[in-house]
């Protein structure tokens, strides 16, 4: 792979370890992917980011990387392990926050902010129609590639932070236009009602496509919750991170003889059955991806003048937060007995460790997350059945 | 023999050589390198100090933290050969500081015996297999 003087540079340690480092990193993975050159990103969005998921092993890296670590272009985190005003009233244990903290400190002292959200592109943070990124979050890196036509391949944590330190990434897979086809063709026969119908699509899509692009026929109309819902969970069941929808995203591209699957009414009601393993839950747990505002707004219409017996925790970004709170949703939701739970989410908080066994979610994707990673019993449905 | 220079570094050792793949997240205990997935060729064998030599990693992307881990508490192999990398493990090499180096010429992969006194060259990508 090529590399140019300023590249060799800062390989050669010029700007510091930190950034040789990064550019070793990227360099290796050129390599393993035969790409010919680096190319310039405009943003980064980090995952690893809750002491959960990279432990101490990751907190040690990353406090040693920070030393002299320092980002070249925006760069974005991907939610925590904790809501970080709120952990203590939310019984999350001292020395998990403690290290938590540090784990956030030691990003910030790189320069990435602090965002701790799955949805960056509901906060404003939108790169444009054919913009190379670096984002490693798969339902971000989804959306962004599907439904803003940027191009990103599916980082890791740690690459996605090489990207940060250098704004460099390899050129190759998704940034490149030979890779943007589809080879499975999904028809969509069944009605989609409800957000968790565009999840249980997704679940049952990605098994079958794995690491292949999808195209969606069938589908008329969708919202950009329902995209976000899709996505996640294609990217969740399978690793996919390019989707069409046929006469609705921008870019339509299928292999000559794609693999055609259909999903009916039969694959629905299945799919919904498989992903469910509880018929009741101590925890609702809504916001995989992050909860947008219209999403909040839904719920708060629902629950308002109810008291709710069991918790319920909106997860959604804390920018978003700070303007529910504004328009009184929050208080709406409170007095319901329910919290709006920010800078993490139900997959990648210790929901095991706080004493919860049973979680009723209406994301494909967290139905399908929760059993392995918080050892959770699930119950799935609409938003209309988790909150009856 | 020439391969692909992967991670950065020197080291020589004696070879542990796996015919399966490793994920180091699970599989391996980041304590003691020992693993510990009954079910693999390695079992019960610990991986410290060796040239570990091993087709390619699998697992979360998560498994570069756990080489560094072993890194930190003295446990990691000296080196790594892959017959074809992949990225958590090379990820994982570059950060703990462990050279690296995958595809070998003349299926130099397979030539190599387990307790050979191999030499590692991820500065140059070249592996010499000492006897």
């Amino acid at each position: 792979m090529h590399l140019t003087r300023e590249e060799e540079d800062i390989l050669n340690g010029e700007h510091g370890a930190s950034a040789a480092k990064a550019m070793e990193i990227l360099a290796a993975l050129g390599k393993i992917f035969n790409a010919e050159k680096l190319i310039p990103v405009t943003s980064a969005q980090i995952s690893g980011v809750s002491y959960k998921t990279i432990g101490d092993a990751g907190l040690e890296f990353l406090e040693n990387f920070a030393k002299d670590g320092r980002v070249r272009i925006p760069s974005y985190l991907n939610p925590s392990g904790m809501d970080l005003e709120e952990w203590e009233s939310m019984g999350f244990p001292k020395e998990f926050a403690r290290k938590q903290m540090k784990i956030i400190r030691a990003y910030q002292k790189m320069g990435v902010e602090a965002t701790c959200t799955c949805t960056p592109y509901l906060i404003g943070i939108l790169p444009k129609r054919g913009e190379h990124i670096a984002w490693s979050e798969s339902s971000a890196v989804i959306f962004a590639n599907s439904a803003l036509g940027a191009r990103t391949n599916r980082e890791s944590g740690i690459s996605a932070l090489a990207s940060a330190i250098t704004g460099k990434t390899p050129y190759f897979g998704y940034h490149l236009d030979e890779n943007r086809v589809a080879e499975v063709v999904v028809n969509v026969k069944a009605k989609l009602e409800d957000l968790s119908d565009f999840g249980a699509l997704g679940i049952y899509a990605g098994a079958i496509a794995k690491q292949r692009v999808v195209a969606f026929e069938g589908i008329d109309t969708v919202t950009v919750d329902e995209v976000k819902t899709l996505g996640a969970a294609l990217a969740a069941s399978g690793a996919v991170a390019l989707f069409f929808i046929k006469g609705i995203t921008d870019e339509w591209r299928v292999v000559g003889r794609p693999e055609r699957v259909e999903f009916g009414v039969g694959e629905l009601k299945r799919t919904r059955e498989e992903l469910s393993s509880s018929k009741d839950a101590e925890l609702i747990a809504v916001g995989c991806p992050h909860c947008s505002l219209e999403e909040i707004r839904e719920i708060a219409e629902k629950v308002r003048g109810k008291k709710l017996k069991r918790k319920l925790w909106v997860c959604t970004a804390r920018k978003i937060k700070i303007k529910v709170d504004k328009l009184g949703l929050t208080k709406i939701i409170e007095d319901a007995g329910g919290r709006i739970v920010s800078d993490t989410c139900m997959v990648v908080c210790p929901l095991e460790d706080i004493g919860f066994e049973r979680t009723a979610v209406n994301s494909g994707k967290a139905a399908h997350y929760l059993p392995s990673f918080c050892k959770q019993k699930v119950l799935f449905g609409s938003l209309k059945d988790i909150l009856k | 023999m020439k391969g692909r220079a992967i991670s950065k570094g020197k080291a020589e050792g004696e070879a542990l050589v796996s015919r399966e793949a490793i994920s180091f997240l699970g599989e391996v205990d980041t304590k003691t390198g020992v693993v510990v997935n009954p079910k693999h060729p390695l079992f019960n064998k610990c991986i410290a100090d060796k040239v570990l030599v091993f087709p390619r990693g699998r697992g979360s992307t998560v498994g570069s933290y756990a080489l560094y881990q072993l890194r930190k508490n003295g446990k990691a192999p000296k080196a790594i050969i892959n017959e074809e990398a992949e990225i958590i493990v090379a990820v994982g090499a570059i950060i703990s500081e462990i050279p690296m180096v995958d595809k070998l010429e003349k299926k130099g992969f397979k030539l190599i015996k387990n307790g050979s006194k191999v030499l590692v060259d991820g500065n140059k990508g070249v592996v010499e297999v000492m006897k």
